[in-house]
């Protein structure tokens, strides 16, 4: 069996990079495009985990937990003025 | 921190990897799918759960744990919470994907291969080894970095304290916006009143 290198992790992580990216461009529903940004963040945080383990050091995985700072506060955002714009009776499309 | 070279060889078994990093697109596919926003939800729950699974394989328990509690725990019920705050059900009657979607298929598919072709022609780039990462101290090295040690600050202090400042503005931001009018907002027992839920 082959092993396990840091490209199979590339390859999924790319593989759910373009997952979000075609969710974002995709879905009318406005909080499935939000989760499709998720997919993007989380397979850069991959990246980066994986790249730290390649290179024996802990850089890459601190950068990780920054990101996963920013995705809360985008979230936040991002919900907050889905929220406010279509209040609780409208659609949000 | 005392890395040992593994000579390119992963420390994952392999069917243990191809089994998460299938739950991770089987359940990414699944998030841009689905017809409920739900449903899209609890599949993005399932893809964050099977990446901290491989954050676990790649050395990583402390970002493993904060992808769990952070992201599979805490971003995916404020998802929740927002399909329950807005009646989302309603806006996929006309087709839940956009017009152009055979334009976006083919794009994104000509992306994901241009990636792969990248990856392939800087693969001799890469060193082809996977080093070992001390586990046990793994939360207490990442402490380092962040907090500093007895009498330095840390190389990631002064980015950990603007990353304060990004959620601090964005939990402000989130309760401005969301808000109700001023005046209900001033008295709890006329903002019961005017819910619209209520009518």
């Amino acid at each position: 069996m082959v092993p396990i290198t840091t490209f199979h992790y590339l390859v999924v992580a790319a593989i759910l990079f373009v997952l979000g990216v075609m969710g974002v461009l995709l879905r009318r529903n406005l909080v499935i495009a939000l989760m499709s940004v998720e997919l993007i963040l989380s397979a850069v945080n991959l990246n980066l985990v994986a790249f730290s383990r390649m290179w024996g050091n802990l850089h890459g995985q601190a950068f990780a937990i920054f990101i996963t700072v920013d995705a809360v506060a985008q979230t936040i955002a991002g919900l907050g003025i889905l929220i406010a714009f279509f209040g609780n009776h409208e659609t949000g499309q | 921190m005392n890395s040992t070279l593994n000579s390119g060889v992963a420390s994952v078994s392999a069917p243990f990897f191809y089994l998460l990093a299938g739950l991770a697109i089987f359940g990414g596919v699944l998030v841009i799918t689905r017809r409920s926003a739900v449903h899209s939800a609890l599949a993005l729950m399932g893809t964050l759960l099977a990446v901290a699974g491989l954050y676990s394989t790649l050395s990583a328990p402390f970002v493993a744990g904060v992808q769990i509690i952070v992201y599979a725990g805490g971003i995916v019920l404020l998802f929740l919470f927002a399909i329950m705050a807005v009646n989302i059900e309603r806006s996929d009657r006309d087709g839940r994907f956009r017009r152009m979607w055979p334009a976006v298929l083919v794009a994104s598919c000509g992306l994901l291969g241009w990636f792969l072709y990248a990856f392939a022609k800087s693969r001799a780039l890469f060193p082809n080894r996977m080093m070992t990462l001390p586990v046990s101290s793994n939360v207490q090295d990442i402490a380092t970095m962040l907090y500093g040690e007895t009498g330095k600050t840390g190389e990631y202090t002064l980015a950990f304290e603007v990353a304060s400042l990004l959620l601090l503005a964005a939990i402000v931001g989130a309760v401005i916006m969301t808000r109700k009018k001023a005046d209900t907002a001033i008295n709890p027992a006329t903002a019961l009143a005017t819910d619209p839920a209520k009518e």
